[in-house]
């Protein structure tokens, strides 16, 4: 489905990115995950085209995507919860799921993703008058992952929904992406969590300072002694 | 729990000033509505009935400046550049090419949404300080290009014997009110407009666009373009009040008309009548062009005043006079009110069955 193919990405003379190559295949629940400045949120953006890539390609259902702009991205069904949440504070909750459904123009469409949305995230629709700068963390993580699905991607992209979260929220969250990918979402979760990206993904990657260092099926990842080693405290 | 929820909720001034206004929102509006259709027939003196246009020309420059600063976030200092653009199309039109005023109001719109839009462009990569920096750059270009083009702007001599507007064969003055109902209807379908935009979808880009601009580009949200967008209404509508201006300032206008200080004014509106709010701005106008009229026995003091007023405001009320977050119950969209009453309809139905 995803596929990215000797990815380079430079931010001036700095190599973020030295040439990673990775697979994503439909239905899976694929994570990358890697230390503070390996490279994994730029991997996003890049995919997103919020930063440029030097060279390489990155492929989408077989059609060319590098460094399109990101709305025609969104368009095509990549959709990204970003790191630390972004809502819009000031919005209702019921206002940031709007925006997140812009790029839909069906009415019915749009009322079936709501019903969806809220039926995942049952506090949500508590909240719906309220904005979303009051929300709690959770609550917020749980606004962004839903705002993000309300384009209705094919392939969604989390972005370290684990994040300042308590760990009986951080097990909410990941129950949820589980329940997501069940749906028939795709889904590529970058996270610094190793041990609980590992437990809900399919393969996994590690990045390592701009390079692919691992690869693999979780399991066997999660068992890996040098992997448990630098990521899994031993 | 409601209770407590109750309790907490009717406390505080601006809650019940608000409720008592959305209560009787429409008696309040056709009040307000009867005075001022009313305002021209009553014989107010001359300086009032001035007053009370300079007002209305303000509310509609800030609506143009608050569309722009309070809905896209972008700060600019330049809209005295799109005033004085508007204002000269509007009066060289007339008084050079013999065009009609209805007209060269237009038009001199158009020019400043076009100048607005050519401003937009390489604006899209700077935000905050840098774009207030540019902006003022403009205004100061604009000032300059009307000074020293005497050929086609008469330089420091102004452009002089501006037609008075017509139609029908009525004339608009000061004297018979026509300038009131003018800058009535235009304050009006300016309000209107921009209540529109901020209820529609291009008005919701406009806001996460300030929110968040990175998330809102992973929305899908073309950024630059609503970016610029925001650039090409605000200038319309302050072309539109330019050219109002250069037919109620005795028939005459000069480059000194449209100097720095007027963006600063501009903003001074936006500011205290309260970012984003439209009522805002007609708050906003009714206090700053008050203020030196009601305090003028206080000489050169007043502005003194006024600076601390200012300072005290910006420490106490941020926000803007009218900029509070509403507390009044948040309208739900109509799919979600159906769905909401689906839910509860669920839930009885469940209760009665066990």
């Amino acid at each position: 489905m995803l596929k990215i193919d000797n990815l380079n990405v430079f931010y001036g003379p700095i190599h973020a990115l030295k040439g990673i190559s990775l697979e994503v295949n439909e239905g899976e629940i694929v994570t990358l995950i890697g230390s503070n400045g390996a490279g994994k949120s730029t991997t996003l953006s890049a995919i997103t085209g919020l930063v440029k890539a030097s060279s390489g390609t990155i492929t989408f259902n077989g059609k060319n995507i590098t460094n399109l702009p990101p709305y025609k991205i969104v368009k095509m069904g990549i959709s990204l919860s970003p790191e630390g949440r972004e809502v819009f504070p000031a919005l209702t909750v019921e206002e940031n799921l709007t925006l997140g459904a812009y790029t839909r123009n069906n009415h019915n469409d749009i009322r079936e993703i709501f019903e969806r949305v809220y039926n995942l995230f049952p506090r949500l629709r508590e909240r719906i008058k309220q904005a979303a700068g009051t929300l709690s963390g959770g609550e917020q993580q749980m606004l962004a992952i839903g705002r993000a699905l309300m384009s209705k991607p094919k392939l969604l992209l989390l972005d370290e929904p684990s994040m300042g979260l308590a760990p009986n929220l951080v097990l909410l969250i990941f129950d949820l992406i589980e329940s997501i990918s069940k749906q028939g979402t795709t889904i590529l979760l970058i996270e610094q969590n190793a041990n609980m990206a590992l437990s809900i993904a399919d393969r996994a990657y590690v990045l390592e300072t701009g390079r692919i260092a691992f690869s693999g099926d979780a399991a066997s990842l999660a068992d890996d002694p040098r992997i448990r080693k630098a990521y899994l405290g031993g | 729990m409601d209770k407590v929820r109750e309790k907490i909720k009717t406390k505080g001034l601006l809650f019940n000033i608000e409720h008592f206004f959305d209560r009787y929102k429409v008696i309040i509006s056709v009040v307000f509505a009867v005075v001022a259709l009313s305002v021209p027939f009553i014989g107010l003196s001359r300086a009032t009935m001035r007053l009370l246009v300079m007002i209305g020309l303000y509310s509609m420059l800030g609506m143009g400046l608050n569309l722009l600063v309070g809905y896209t976030g972008q700060v600019s200092l330049g809209h005295a550049g799109f005033y004085a653009i508007g204002a000269y199309v509007c009066a060289l039109l007339q008084v050079d090419a013999g065009v009609n005023f209805w007209l060269a109001l237009l038009i001199g719109g158009i020019v400043s949404g076009f100048v607005g839009f050519l401003l937009g462009l390489p604006t899209l990569r700077l935000s905050g300080t840098y774009l207030s920096i540019v902006t003022l750059g403009f205004c100061e270009v604009v000032q300059m290009i009307l000074k020293q083009w005497e050929s086609v702007t008469y330089g420091n001599y102004g452009v002089r014997n501006i037609p008075k507007p017509e139609l029908f064969g009525f004339t608009f003055n000061q004297q018979n009110g026509g300038f009131y109902i003018i800058i009535l209807v235009l304050a009006v379908l300016t309000a209107l407009g921009c209540h529109f935009i901020k209820n529609s979808k291009t008005g919701r880009a406009f806001i996460a666009i300030k929110e968040d601009e990175l998330a809102a580009t992973m929305m899908g949200i073309k950024t630059s373009r609503y970016k610029i967008l925001a650039f090409v209404l605000s200038a319309f509508i302050t072309g539109i009040a330019g050219g109002f201006y250069s037919v109620i300032n005795n028939g005459y206008i000069e480059p000194t008309n449209f100097t720095f200080n007027i963006s600063i004014l501009i903003m001074s509106v936006v500011i205290v009548g309260g970012l984003g709010t439209i009522r805002g701005m007609v708050f906003g106008a009714t206090i700053l062009m008050l203020f030196p009229e009601v305090f003028r026995f206080l000489n050169e003091w007043r502005f003194v005043i006024y600076g601390v007023l200012l300072v005290l405001m910006m420490q106490f009320r941020p926000q803007g006079a009218l900029g509070w977050q509403s507390t009044l119950p948040y309208r739900l969209s109509k799919e979600t009110k159906k769905l909401l009453e689906k839910k509860k309809a669920a839930a009885e139905d469940a209760s009665r069955t066990k």
